[in-house]
C-alpha cells in the first residue's frame, strides 16, 4: 500500500507525518530530538527508511542523527566536522577577512543508490561526504579552496552551504549553491568545483559587471528527467538555466514579489514549478497578509496564484528555503511549511491545500517521501 | 577506585540516555592533586562516545562558549583543564556540574 512520509524539522524538533495515498488523514509522531533545532532531515531514495537528521544547538553544537527505520526510532553517527586544510579567511560582513568556522549542517543529501553514502552542507560554507552511513565524514575541499573562496561573504543567515544537487544522469555531476557565493558546479563527483552564476545580478550591489561570485542565491531544484534544467529563487528573482547552470535567465514574470526562499517542481511536468512570494527583504512576509503560492506551467514568466485553503488575510508567515517539497503519486502533492508552524499539503497539484498540522513550532526543512 | 559525581544538562542526559548522575570511575587511586577537568571530560566522552563534541570542541578541547562548569560553589569555566579538580569532586562528595548557560533575551 502506497504511503506517504513527511519529514519537517522544526526549530524545536522533528516531526514525522504519514498518511495513506489520500492524503486526507495524517499521524503525527514528535518531536524526536525536543528542543534542539533541526535544519534538515532526509531520507535514502536507495533505502527509505533509512533517513538522516541535523540536529544543533548554540549550546551543544552539532549531532547528526540516523533511522533506520522510518523515523520511528534513532541513533546519533559521527559529529566530526572538520575542514580538512587550513580553512583560511572568507569576508566577514564588513568586509574584513574571518576564518573559517564550522556552525552547523544546512543540509543533507543522501545519495541516489548507497544508503550509506550522504553528502552534507556546512555553515560556514563546506560540503563533507559520508561513505559509513554518517559515522565519519570528510571534507570535498575543492569547493571550499575554490579561488574565490576569500572573496565569499555571507548572507544574513550565515555563510551556509544549503543546497546539494545530485545529477541522477551525468555520472559526477553535482551542484551545491551558497549564501551569498552563488551556485557552483562539479563534474568529478565533489573533486574540484566552478561558479555557475552568469546571467544573475544582484540589486545594483556588485562593483563589478559579470562577477563571478556574490549572489545570495536561496534555492535550487531539479526535475530528475531533466537534468540539464535549473530552477532557482534568488534572493530576488526567480531564475532558471537549460545549461546545466552555464547560464541563468529570469523568469519571475508577474509574480507579484519575486523575492523567497524555496523553489519546487511537479514530480511528473518538469515545466510546472512553485514559488512562494514575499514582500521583500526587509518584509519577511506575503504580500498584503495573504499566503499564495505561485505555479507556473510554462518553467516560469507565467504565474498563477494558488489561494484555495490557504490563509488570505492576517498572514505573517515566512517559509524557509528547505520546507518546500513534493510527492511523487499520480496527482502531485506539494508541501510546504511555515515559520507559524504549519505543514500545508496540496494533494491536487496546489489547486487546494489544508493545513496537515498547524502548531508546530517555526518548521526550517519539509522532505516528503512516497513509500511503495 | 576514583569515582566522580557529574550532572550533565537535560539535553545531554537525553542524548547519553542517563538519569540523574553518572558515576564516573576513573580507575585506580588518584592523587586529588592529579584529577583535572581534562581527565573528567576524557573519561566522560570514552563512556558516552555521543557527548563528543557536545561540551568541548573535537579538535581545539576548548569549551563551547554556552557550556559552563560548576563544583562546590565555584565557576570554573574559565580554569584551564589541566587544573586539579576541588578535593571534594574528586572524593566524590561533591558533584562537577556541566551547565548550559543561561542565554536569550
Amino acid at each position: 500500500m502506497t504511503r506517504i512520509r513527511v519529514l519537517a524539522g522544526t526549530r524545536k524538533g522533528a516531526f514525522v507525518l504519514t498518511s495513506d495515498a489520500s492524503r486526507a488523514k495524517w499521524e503525527v509522531s514528535g518531536p524526536h530530538f525536543g528542543g534542539w533545532e533541526i535544519y534538515h532531515l532526509k531520507g535514502s531514495p536507495a533505502d527509505p527508511d533509512r533517513i538522516y537528521a541535523s540536529q544543533n544547538t548554540g549550546w551543544f553544537g552539532q549531532l547528526i542523527q540516523r533511522s533506520d527505520d522510518g523515523g520511528a526510532t534513532w541513533q546519533p553517527v559521527g559529529n566530526e566536522f572538520t575542514y580538512a586544510t587550513d580553512p583560511g579567511t572568507h569576508l566577514w560582513y564588513d568586509g574584513t577577512p574571518r576564518p573559517w568556522e564550522f556552525k552547523r549542517v544546512w543540509h543533507l543529501e543522501p545519495s541516489l543508490t548507497d544508503p550509506d553514502e550522504v553528502y552534507a552542507g556546512a555553515e560556514d560554507a563546506g560540503l563533507f561526504r559520508s561513505r559509513d552511513g554518517g559515522a565519519t565524514w570528510t571534507e570535498l575541499t575543492g569547493l571550499r579552496t575554490h579561488s574565490s573562496g576569500p572573496g565569499w561573504q555571507p548572507g544574513a543567515g550565515g555563510l551556509c552551504l544549503h543546497t546539494i544537487i545530485l545529477d541522477p544522469a551525468h555520472a559526477g555531476r553535482m551542484f551545491a549553491a551558497i549564501s551569498a557565493a552563488g551556485t557552483f558546479r562539479s563534474d568529478d563527483h565533489g573533486e574540484t568545483w566552478r561558479p555557475v552564476n552568469r546571467g544573475l545580478h544582484d540589486e545594483g550591489t556588485l562593483p563589478e559587471e559579470e562577477p563571478e561570485v556574490g549572489f545570495c542565491v536561496h534555492h535550487v531544484e531539479m526535475h530528475p528527467t531533466r537534468p540539464d534544467t535549473l530552477f532557482m529563487q534568488k534572493h530576488w528573482d526567480v531564475m532558471r538555466s537549460d545549461d546545466a547552470g552555464e547560464t541563468w535567465r529570469e523568469v519571475s514574470g508577474n509574480l507579484p514579489s519575486d523575492f523567497g526562499f524555496p523553489i519546487g517542481v511537479h514530480a511528473h511536468e518538469p515545466e510546472t514549478i512553485y514559488v512562494v512570494p514575499i514582500t521583500s527583504d526587509s518584509l519577511h512576509f506575503p504580500p498584503d497578509g495573504r499566503l499564495r503560492v505561485y505555479r507556473s506551467r510554462t518553467g516560469g514568466d507565467e504565474w498563477e496564484p494558488l489561494t484555495r485553503g490557504l490563509p488570505q488575510e492576517h498572514c505573517y508567515v515566512n517559509v524557509y528555503r528547505d520546507a518546500m517539497a513534493v510527492d511523487s503519486l499520480e496527482e502531485c502533492g506539494v508541501y510546504f511549511g511555515t515559520t507559524g508552524g504549519q505543514v500545508y499539503a496540496s494533494a491536487d497539484a496546489g489547486d487546494t491545500w489544508e493545513a496537515i498540522t498547524r502548531d508546530l513550532p517555526a518548521v526550517l526543512s519539509v522532505e516528503v517521501q512516497t513509500l511503495a | 577506585m576514583t569515582t566522580v559525581r557529574v550532572v550533565l544538562p537535560a539535553h545531554l542526559k537525553n542524548l547519553a540516555r542517563v538519569r540523574g548522575e553518572v558515576m564516573l570511575n576513573l580507575g585506580g587511586e588518584h592523587d586529588p592533586a592529579g584529577v583535572t577537568r581534562q581527565a573528567l571530560l576524557d573519561a566522560l566522552e570514552a563512556a558516552y562516545p555521543v557527548l563528543r563534541g557536545t561540551i568541548r570542541d573535537h579538535v581545539t578541547g576548548k569549551r563551547r562558549a554556552f557550556v559552563r562548569f560548576y563544583a562546590c560553589q565555584q565557576d570554573l569555566s574559565n580554569e584551564p583543564a589541566d587544573v586539579p579538580l576541588p578535593a571534594a569532586v574528586v572524593a566524590g562528595s561533591e558533584p562537577f556540574l556541566i551547565v548550559g548557560a543561561m542565554a536569550g533575551g
